[in-house]
């Protein structure tokens, strides 16, 4: 088991990897990483804990995770690195040509720990739903775990996966919601409200839990919970409530932080508020 | 080389079906979904013998191709099930992603192709799916031309591992390639030998041209047919031995001229063997409703049609 201020020591260099890899790629999205970078590694170091050394597309005797809202590429394969998938010099790569760190994940570029390319949003749900249901015929007792964004959830597939876990009862499978209220055009509830996620995914048929993203502690403890609630006849729904940005004072909150890159200025002033933990790439 | 022999005429899906069952039989890991389509799919037998293998998703296709991809993630071989148009125009970005570039296992099975789906009209009659599916890498598509070709065709898609798109109609339709006859993918098959013209033929045009060169070697026409049922990969081979005796094609198929099998063998003898080429297909225009026949009349895809695209396409290479 890993101490919870172990785990914010790895989430603090997660998020230097992110600014130094978009900054170092002059593309791509900080803010969205940022906000779920305690997530994925609570989720990778104390609660999947999969084999990073021996991967396996089919993921057959082991909890599996699929990035639904792609663009959260930087934070993900960060965590996918420090975990041990594949050494994290390779993360300098990322968005680069021949680069196996695509702009938005690839599973056929052989990088471990891929097993769905995803970018193009909603459709991360349903795969989810196939992998668990795959589980379920191959008498696989391990879980599936899917990360979506909330302004995602604009995209109607979505809402096709939430009435179909439920009814065929994929209750090996927990998805979250990166409920940070932010997207591209502005806040989530000036682009096209949510209305109460709550009530709506409840009303489906979910098992919903909230849980706020950015403490490690609520964190560990809210996943824990959401296992426990799995097998029980539902999918299960966390709504992790998230500071886009986390980490940086003038990055967070700010959803014109979504998809542009530091400069160098920016660069520096965000790693001085994120210390070195685990060592730079 | 005798005449084909409709053993009895049978709707292509009903192939799909019964080898589906089949499938079932022979894989644990072959699984089914259907978006509420399961008796017009033939696919009723397959649920009733494995349910727990069979998943109805309702009408959300663009979820069920997810689920798809998703379930070849633990080694399952999942055939999706649905009309032409929902398996493909519905769903491009959902099978683009996916399943194409992230080049799953999943057999997308399209049935109601064409405009021999006849009354329901034009939103159902998928004229663009062939061009659709094959600009995608790692896809492979298919077009049966009867009931045994299908129920083989069924067969092979499972054990190749890749995507794969798999199109059939829903008419009773001749039924006259050998029911033992093995389907290999990617394998152009030479069904009437000839020296005047080149046929090449996908899904239920198939038997057309077979009746176009009839009547076409009544006028001392020798028309080589050939069944293009993979259309991609193309069997480059085959037509071009072909093309290089015969010095002049048609091409046939229930599809939009832009993006079809015509387009492919084009791009194919423009590169490799330029001669004088007719399209039998449907020239920029949707469907209507009407009996398949009429509209095979109407869109001049009809065996008359075949004839005189052959003529012409003769005349065009004497005059070279």
């Amino acid at each position: 088991m890993q101490s919870i201020q172990n785990l914010e020591k790895i989430a603090t260099q997660v998020r230097r990897d992110i600014i130094r890899m978009v900054h170092g790629a002059s593309s791509g999205h900080v803010g969205g990483p940022m906000g779920s970078a305690d997530f994925l590694v609570a989720l990778y170091f104390e609660i999947m804990q999969p084999d990073p050394h021996h991967f396996s597309m089919d993921g057959v005797g082991e909890d599996i995770f699929f990035l639904s809202n792609g663009h959260l590429s930087a934070g993900w394969y960060s965590v996918l690195a420090r975990y041990g998938y594949f050494d994290f010099k390779e993360l300098a790569t990322f968005r680069k040509m021949g680069s196996r760190l695509q702009g938005h994940p690839a599973c056929h570029e052989g990088l471990p720990g891929i097993r769905m390319s995803s970018g193009s949003l909603g459709q991360g749900l349903s795969v989810s739903i196939g992998a668990a249901l795959a589980k379920k015929l191959n008498k696989d007792e391990h879980l599936v775990y899917c990360l979506m964004g909330d302004g995602e959830l604009e995209e109607g597939q979505n809402w096709e996966a939430l009435m179909l876990a439920p009814a065929h009862e994929v209750d090996n499978l927990i998805a979250v919601v990166d409920y940070n209220g932010q997207q591209i055009d502005g806040p989530v509830d000036a682009v096209l409200p949510l209305g109460d996620l709550e009530e709506k995914f409840t009303s489906f048929g979910w098992k919903v839990l909230t849980m706020y993203g950015n403490d490690m502690t609520e964190v560990v403890d809210t996943l824990k919970k959401a296992q426990w609630f799995t097998n029980q006849g539902k999918p299960v729904m966390v709504l992790m409530k998230t500071h886009m940005g986390y980490g940086v004072d003038f990055m967070t909150d700010n959803h014109e932080w979504h998809g542009v890159p530091p400069n160098d200025e920016q660069m520096k002033i965000a790693l001085s508020q994120l210390q070195e933990t685990l060592g730079d790439y | 080389m005798s005449d084909y022999q409709n053993f009895g005429s049978k709707d292509t899906r009903s192939g799909f079906g019964e080898a589906l069952l089949e499938l079932g039989r022979q894989y644990p890991d072959v699984v089914a979904l259907c978006a509420d389509l399961t008796g017009s799919l033939k696919m009723d037998a397959f649920a009733k013998a494995f349910p727990a293998r069979f998943i109805q998703v309702g009408i959300a296709e663009a979820n069920m191709m997810g689920i798809a991809a998703g379930l070849t993630i633990g080694g399952k071989i999942p055939f999706t099930g649905t009309f032409a148009n929902f398996s493909t125009a519905r769903v491009y970005d959902q099978i683009r992603q996916s399943i194409a570039y992230s080049n799953k296992n999943v057999k997308i099975c399209a049935s109601h192709a064409g405009i021999t789906l006849g009354e329901d009209g034009a939103t159902h009659q998928s004229l663009e799916d062939i061009g659709m599916m094959k600009m995608l890498p790692n896809m492979t598509v298919i077009n049966p031309c009867d009931f045994n070709q299908t129920h083989a065709a069924t067969l092979a898609i499972a054990k190749h591992v890749g995507p794969v798109y798999l199109r059939f109609g829903r008419p009773k339709w001749p039924n006259f390639t050998p029911a033992d006859q093995e389907f290999i993918i990617g394998k152009a098959l030479l069904l009437k030998e000839g020296n005047d013209v080149s046929i090449f033929a996908t899904g239920h045009l198939v038997w057309n041209s077979l009746q176009a060169a009839k009547q076409l070697n009544e006028q001392g026409i020798h028309a080589e047919v050939i069944d293009i049922h993979t259309i991609k990969p193309l069997d480059a081979e085959r037509i071009l031995s072909s093309v290089r005796k015969t010095g002049c094609v048609v091409s046939a198929e229930e599809h939009m001229r832009n993006g079809g099998l015509g387009d492919s063998i084009a791009q194919l003898i423009v590169r490799e063997c330029p001669v004088p080429m007719e399209m039998v297909a449907i020239n920029d225009h949707f469907g209507e409703s009407g009996k398949p026949e009429e509209l095979l009349k109407k869109y001049k895809l009809d065996i008359p049609d075949i004839v005189a695209a052959a003529v012409n396409v003769i005349e065009r290479k004497k005059k070279k």
